[in-house]
């Protein structure tokens, strides 16, 4: 299982993740070494078996439309990196 | 003060003390800080010391006490994972990404604490964002086992296990996502609990993975650990996830007693090519079990040796879905030299998130891919239920099983770092636990050539009364006590 230059480039676009030529290198190697390690679930035979996504038994949980943080606020602003008055400011997204 | 040491009590020690009025929790928490002080230029298990608002919560804790309104923790020094997050208190994950990050909230464990009259005494170092088994992968430092100080910790609790290894805290709580919490806990010689999925909420902890992702305490006995899940176990409506379930007093079932307990071995944890130290002390523990009257069968969970591929693909999928928050804009790391959104938010994430945060979050995006999701995320899911089967199989012919937590002792500082595969496969025997979301817990089952090793026992969902009481009885049984290293102050 080896993955391309190409496809780890694209993988890192999906995510996000700016990355240098040799970066591409290093980690498509040991990408492609991980994913050798799950070859091995293929042998498994999966037909008719559910998907768990959670191991505990899940409820709905509802609750009422209610305000209790109202303060949430205070002290969150100063987490931004960049803001003006009560705003985080953010770059251009519309040129 | 009647202790000369205080810093080296237990909990139930120092809470004797306490009540009494023969301690102060000012001296305590004065004892623990001077310890911290004379060790953690060696251990590194300390990102932050909150020594100011410590000694202020200490007060606090004096005036409970004196009113006789105490209750087991109050005036109790502890640490707490820095990917836990606490309101003024920099939450760094040990991540340049967070480096900077000042919650303006407690998790919901660190409320629990404080409403006890626990004392924060700071956090601890992890792996960044809790990926990983040596603690290496801390931005800011790796830590160091206190038994040795030339091997790794474990991880990714790796802080929180040293220090209460080092007695730089009588305990602390971790995250526990494939053996974050158990992993250190055997390396270092302390007691270590992964409760069920669900059982302590996740509100405030920086999520990883959380279909896997709990919080657990770090202690010197098995007792300690029971007093501290009882504190900060509980249904929050904050966490959708956690469960309803009664939070029992666990230290109350600690009786000793396993006769007739049915303990179950797992083939497939004891496979050829291990480590025949780790397996001849797993074995011991279970010749203990048995002298004590338990009821000892060999037990098989056939896809065992699949959790691992079941894992690194689960929870990296998840993290790589939990972690494109970090987008430089409302809060962490932000890359400057850039105007345009898409290229900032490249550069943010390339130099905001170390090399092993990089490789999960893309081996998860690749997992999750149009194309690649059937073959891998998938199948994984489908596997994972069928890792949950095993356990259920077995839980209806035994009550707990016995395990080794690790395959090794702690291994060198940079022998495995450069070799991802290989530091997987650290997890090799805790991850089934988090995939089924069962309750495990590791405890120390003594020493290979002076380094402290764990046993591990596991139970269906909610057994944490069974699994506690099993392992206080073989902690009485063994009779090693707390696995106290040699620090040179």
């Amino acid at each position: 299982m080896n993955l391309s230059n190409d496809e780890v480039k694209h993988i890192a676009s999906l995510a996000k993740i700016g990355m240098t030529e040799e970066e591409l290198q290093l980690i498509g190697g040991q990408l492609s070494q991980i994913l050798e390690q799950f070859q091995s679930l293929n042998t498994i035979n999966t037909e008719h078996i559910e998907t768990t996504a959670h191991p505990t038994s899940l409820n709905t949980v509802l609750r009422s439309d209610k305000i209790t943080n109202d303060k949430a606020d205070e002290g969150m602003l100063d987490n931004a990196p960049k803001k003006e008055q009560d705003f985080v400011r953010v770059r251009p997204v519309l040129e | 003060m009647t202790s000369s040491n205080p810093w080296s009590l237990t909990i139930s020690e120092a809470h004797r003390l306490l009540a009494r009025k023969q301690l102060s929790a000012v001296e305590l928490t004065e004892s623990v800080i001077q310890r911290i002080k004379q060790t953690d230029s060696k251990i590194n298990s300390f990102i932050t010391v909150t020594e100011e608002s410590a000694l202020k919560s200490a007060l606090n804790a004096d005036s409970i006490l004196a009113r006789d309104e105490g209750s087991l923790l109050t005036g109790i020094p502890f640490q707490a994972k820095d990917n836990i997050c606490t309101t003024g208190i920099t939450t760094t994950c040990a991540s340049k990404m967070l480096e900077n990050f000042v919650p303006n909230y407690d998790a919901t464990a660190i409320t629990k604490l404080k409403s006890t009259g626990a004392v924060l005494l700071g956090k601890g170092n992890l792996d960044e964002f809790a990926m990983g088994s040596s603690t290496e992968n801390s931005v800011f430092f790796p830590t160091k086992n206190p038994h040795d100080l030339n091997t790794v910790p474990g991880g990714s609790s790796g802080g929180p296990a040293a220090s209460v290894s080092a007695e730089q805290c009588l305990f602390s709580i971790g995250s526990d996502t494939g053996g974050s919490v158990r992993q250190p806990a055997s390396f270092c010689g302390v007691v270590g609990l992964k409760p069920t999925y669900g059982r302590v909420s996740r509100y405030g902890l920086v999520a990883f993975a959380s279909s896997l992702d709990q919080i657990g305490p770090l202690t010197k006995n098995v007792q300690d650990s029971a007093f501290v899940l009882e504190a900060i176990s509980g249904n929050d409506p904050k966490d959708s996830t956690s469960n309803t379930e009664d939070v029992p007093a666990y230290a109350e079932y600690l009786d000793g007693d396993v006769k007739g307990l049915k303990i179950g071995v797992p083939k497939e944890y004891f496979v050829d090519g291990m480590d025949s130290d780790v397996a001849n002390t797993v074995r011991s523990s279970i010749k203990t079990m048995e002298d004590m009257g338990a009821v000892v069968s060999d037990v098989s969970l056939p896809h065992t040796s699949h959790a691992l591929a079941v894992y690194y693909i689960i929870a990296p999928a998840e993290a790589s879905s939990n972690l494109s928050r970090y987008d430089g804009v409302k809060f962490g790391y932000s890359h400057s030299e850039s105007t345009d959104v898409w290229d900032a938010l490249e550069k943010t994430r390339q130099h905001g998130f170390g090399p092993e945060v990089k490789r999960r979050i893309l081996l998860g995006t690749y997992a999750l891919s149009s194309g690649y999701y059937d073959a891998y995320y998938l199948k994984a899911q489908q596997v994972r239920s069928l890792i949950r089967q095993d356990f259920v199989k077995v839980f209806k012919d035994v009550d707990i099983i016995i395990a080794p937590s690790t395959p090794t002792v702690a291994f060198p500082l940079g022998d495995k770092i450069s070799d991802p595969v290989q530091m997987y496969l650290n997890d090799i025997f805790t991850i089934p636990a988090n995939i089924a979301g069962i309750p495990a817990i590791s405890i120390p089952a003594g020493l290979i050539k002076d380094m402290p090793i764990g046993v591990q026992l596991m139970g269906p969902h909610h057994s944490e009364k069974t699994l506690l009481k099993a392992a206080h009885a073989y902690e009485q049984a063994a009779n090693h006590g707390f696995l106290k290293p040699s620090i040179q102050e």
